[in-house]
């Protein structure tokens, strides 16, 4: 076995393939909110072109924020979360394999197709590339805070809108930096310094995350 | 001094309980209680509905906090610990903690490997057999009744056996007299590998225990000492 945690990353992604409509029911929400902006402004380019990097950013924050509510009440309800609490392995482990799993089925899917709606909003080539890496820096960290907000909220029932109103005030400064970095781009300055600050806030996420969200978890359960 | 020591650590059962009591919601569950389980012994935790069986075994799972008293645990090579955790300890609750879309095989080998436990396909197939569940490793959980979900789960203890604790709150819920047996011999083989048990049922077992603990409520003086933050009258 390579991955220490490998048989953990298994089970997620297996779970995940089983139920791979219900899965990727986030990345439908994504595209079905993104296509109504255009409908609702309008075909004049110019305008398209001026909101379309907000608007995808605006609309994956939604999806991770709004679709992540039930991520551990499968878990929490079969018993496997209380097993997870006294297990062999730290629960940490469990909850950073969870998030990747979690990520690969709801973030990526958002990166691979915002050139899609790029394509929609009208914008150049190098804005969409440009947008495609701010979200595949920004969309991990979104599932992570998603997860936080989760966690905080298993075994209560109003979990989807809690878990909303906690976790969008956290996401909103990467929402700022990966809006910013394109405006910059069309404004011909560097955008460099937006997605190093991203970068940051990744690596930041990654590191503080994980451990937050098994103390959460701990908690809710406890 | 070291010797002596070690003597006496030899001597400490793998669990001893001290004046313990568990809270729920603020009220003690029951009078303190104190308990020594041996090792290769079974324990029966008896009591009526709400005595505080499960969170008795919850306390001990590490799960819950104990409201007063004392928790000391031996693991199996007689270290003293305050917490006994997996692989030295096993515990299976009301929920069988398995997965609807995972097939029989692949939800045990989760748990096995949860709890640090090797699961070579070999020895989960053999789990399983035993606890009758042959030619079902591949159906989905969610597709086996409750009785063959519990044997699931009760197959971990194939795997753990002589591990230094079970802690099983209603093994014998929805199974029927075969799989009840196999529970028992189970039981049986576990503690004459040296391993300990502690259990509640509200089914009287097949197996002879080595000590009954039933669980009284408080009693009165303690129940009055304490003031209530609300009372159902008001």
């Amino acid at each position: 076995m390579a991955l220490p945690y490998g048989f953990a990353l298994r089970r997620e992604w297996r779970l995940r393939r089983r139920r791979a409509s219900e899965s990727l029911l986030p990345l439908a929400f994504f595209l079905a909110a993104a296509t109504a902006f255009p409908i609702a402004i309008g075909p004049d380019p110019t305008a398209l072109r001026q909101v379309g990097p907000g608007v995808i950013w605006a609309c994956a924050l939604l999806t991770c924020v709004a679709t992540v509510g039930h991520a551990f009440s499968v878990d929490a309800g079969d018993g496997v979360l209380e097993q997870c609490l006294i297990s062999a392995v730290p629960l940490t482990a469990w909850v950073a394999c969870k998030a990747v799993v979690h990520w690969l089925w709801t973030g990526l899917p958002l990166v691979l197709v915002a050139p899609l709606l790029g394509l929609m909003f009208d914008l150049s080539a190098a804005s969409v590339a440009l947008l495609a890496a701010t979200l595949l820096l920004g969309t991990p960290v979104l599932s992570l805070l998603g997860l936080l907000g989760a966690a905080l909220t298993v075994g209560l029932r109003a979990a989807s809108s809690l878990v909303v109103l906690l976790v969008l005030p956290l996401a909103l400064p990467v929402l700022v930096f990966g809006c910013l970095a394109v405006s910059a781009l069309d404004a011909g300055l560097p955008a460099t310094p937006h997605l190093s600050l991203l970068g940051a806030l990744l690596l930041l996420a990654i590191v503080a995350l994980p451990p937050t969200i098994a103390a959460a978890l701990r908690t809710s359960l406890g | 001094m070291n010797a002596a020591q070690a003597a006496v650590s030899h001597d400490m059962p793998r669990l001893r309980l001290t004046g313990l009591v568990c809270e729920r919601g603020g009220r003690p569950l029951f009078d303190p209680l104190s308990l020594d389980v041996a090792a290769g012994t079974l324990c029966w935790i008896r009591g009526v509905n709400g005595a505080g069986k499960t969170t008795l075994l919850r306390t001990l799972a590490g799960l819950l906090m104990a409201g007063v008293g004392r928790i000391a645990w031996h693991d199996g090579d007689d270290r003293a610990t305050r917490h006994l955790r997996a692989p030295a300890l096993h515990y299976i609750g009301h929920l069988n903690a398995l997965n609807g879309d995972l097939s029989v095989r692949e939800a045990l080998a989760f748990l096995a490997r949860l709890h640090g436990v090797a699961a070579d396909p070999a020895s989960l197939r053999a789990a399983l057999h035993q606890l009758g569940l042959a030619g079902l490793e591949r159906r989905l959980v969610r597709t086996l009744s409750q009785g063959q979900r519990r044997r699931t789960a009760l197959a971990r203890l194939v795997l753990t056996l002589g591990a230094p604790m079970w802690l099983l709150d209603e093994p014998y819920d929805a199974l029927d007299s075969e799989a009840s047996g196999v529970l028992d011999a189970l039981l049986v083989q576990h503690a004459q590998r040296g391993g300990s048990a502690v259990f509640a049922s509200h089914v009287t077992p097949g197996v002879a225990v080595d000590q009954i603990c039933m669980l009284e409520p408080p009693s009165p003086s303690v129940e009055s000492g304490a003031t209530p933050r609300w009372s159902p009258a008001a």
